[in-house]
């Protein structure tokens, strides 16, 4: 149902009923190793590309969440799922093997949030029993394509972010077993929001409009204060973004407590890993989320969360053509 | 960038402000001394290689350079296909970017990037993508330089 503005509650409690979540070596080494259900040692995953390499992942993510909600592919309506590859080429090709009928998604390092407020919506609104949704990047396929050569030595400013190699996928289902499982129910959509900032080094600062704006939408809309969740996490805003975003959301009236409002691209990774502001990438929020933030609501440490994906919209042609950076947030919340 | 002539609103200068208040600045002055010290050391080994040729083979300062050159660029060939080379330019900046080693890194990165592109339009279509620039502008820096010498003693000046 819509409320307000941009945002829509779901009465009907679309259930995640399992996760399937991959990582690489460098996730490995992570705050949240223990949360991940396939770790790889090597970058390239057997694979002579680091796309294929990508593909994997999704393909072993899809795997997972299959099995651990004990659901064969027949019985699986649609999957809504992205990245951030040239025509979302990795995720296509993981549709493939999975033949389950599919829906392409870009919203850059949001589109995990995306995929989740219409696959809720869907399954809500009974359009589908079973929905599948998730969202991957790779580390080495995405700087191919959006800055340097893995190896070349150019030095990343601090406000430069880490691609994090991953994929995270959920199961989202009607069903009601009366089981500790957690269920979404609402979702706000947000608008692109550019503020001019040019810097692809520093998305995190590009990307924090776009988060305040959503956030404030979602609580106008739904006439919540910010206490009413017992965290709300952003997607990849890491340290730059998330104290801007943080100064931004006073500015419009709404204090936050700091200690309540987290940043998946700040969780993933340990103080010593070379990540310089935090991790980023459209697979950093499914792993957080899908991996990390679930397990922990089941464990009972969060009853009500809401998830604020962010993403930045250029392509690199239009950085070079001198074009400034559009951002996008969505939100959902997540109660158990 | 291009587009500092679009102007921009009052509202996305106040937010430039705001958000350059959180943005972690680059350290400038550590950032310096450690681009001095790298890049003076791998100065050091080219120096040490040049005398190298000089000493042990029939070269002579003059000659010594190209052996020197094609030498340290093989030295940063090796670095880069092992992964090292993109650590030592996280830390030295500048430092590994601006000696012949780092001009080598960028063809070599660029060519083991694209090798999954194949040889021809991966590889070779790709190897200068970062390098083309340098040889360009390099190549017509060259160009202009000498012109500006060739003017200058036919007018008698030098």
């Amino acid at each position: 149902m819509l409320v307000g503005k941009q945002s829509w509650i779901f009465q009907q409690h679309p259930v995640i009923a399992a996760t399937g979540v991959s990582g690489g070596p460098f996730e490995a080494n992570g705050h949240l190793a223990e949360d991940f259900d396939i770790l790889h040692d090597d970058l390239w995953m057997g694979q002579d590309s680091y796309e294929k390499a990508q593909r994997v992942l999704i393909e072993e993510a899809i795997q997972t969440v299959m099995q651990k909600g004990n659901i064969q592919k027949e019985d699986v309506q649609f999957l809504i799922a992205g990245d951030l590859i040239n025509q979302i080429t990795p995720t296509s090709f993981a549709a493939r093997t999975a033949q389950i009928p599919y829906f392409g998604l870009f919203g850059a390092c949001s589109t995990s949030m995306e995929g989740l407020a219409l696959a809720s919506f869907m399954v809500n609104y009974k359009g589908a029993k079973n929905v599948l949704t998730g969202a991957s990047s790779h580390n080495a396929a995405t700087e191919k394509q959006f800055r340097y050569p893995t190896e070349y030595g150019g030095q990343k400013p601090p406000t430069a972010q880490w691609t994090a190699t991953g994929a995270g996928v959920a199961l989202v289902t009607d069903k009601k077993n009366g089981e500790n499982l957690p269920y979404t129910t609402s979702a706000t959509i947000g608008k692109v929001i550019d503020m001019g900032l040019t810097d692809p080094f520093n998305m995190g600062g590009a990307m924090a409009p776009a988060a305040a704006d959503t956030i404030t939408a979602h609580l106008k809309d739904l006439q919540l204060e910010p206490s009413h969740y017992d965290l709300i996490v952003t997607g990849d805003l890491a340290r730059v973004g998330r104290e801007t975003v943080l100064d931004l959301l006073e500015t419009n009236g709404l204090k936050m407590d700091p200690n309540r409002f987290l940043d998946c691209g700040l969780m993933l990774y340990k103080e010593d890993q070379p990540v310089q502001a935090g991790g980023s990438g459209a697979g950093c929020s499914a792993i957080v989320l899908y991996g990390h933030l679930l397990n922990q609501m089941k464990k009972g440490i969060y009853k009500r969360i809401l998830l604020v994906a962010t993403g930045a919209l250029l392509s690199p042609l239009s950085f070079q053509q001198g074009e400034s950076i559009p951002c996008i947030a969505h939100a959902v919340s997540i109660e158990i | 960038m291009g587009n500092k002539k679009q102007k921009k609103t009052p509202e996305q200068q106040q937010y430039e402000q705001l958000q350059q208040k959180h943005e972690t600045k680059r350290p400038i002055f550590k950032n310096c001394l450690k681009a001095f010290f790298v890049g003076g050391f791998i100065c050091t080994i080219g120096q040490a290689i040049s005398y190298f040729y000089i000493y042990f083979f029939n070269f002579t300062e003059q000659t010594a350079g190209n052996p020197t050159v094609a030498t340290m660029i093989f030295l940063a060939m090796l670095m880069t296909g092992f992964g090292f080379y993109d650590r030592i330019g996280q830390f030295a900046g500048a430092g590994s970017a601006v000696p012949i080693t780092g001009f080598g890194n960028a063809v070599i990165s660029a060519a083991i990037e694209h090798r999954t592109e194949g040889f021809v339009l991966g590889v070779g279509g790709n190897m200068f993508k970062l390098a083309g620039s340098v040889i360009l502008f390099g190549v017509f820096a060259a160009f202009v330089v000498a012109l500006i010498k060739t003017l200058l003693i036919m007018w008698g000046v030098i």
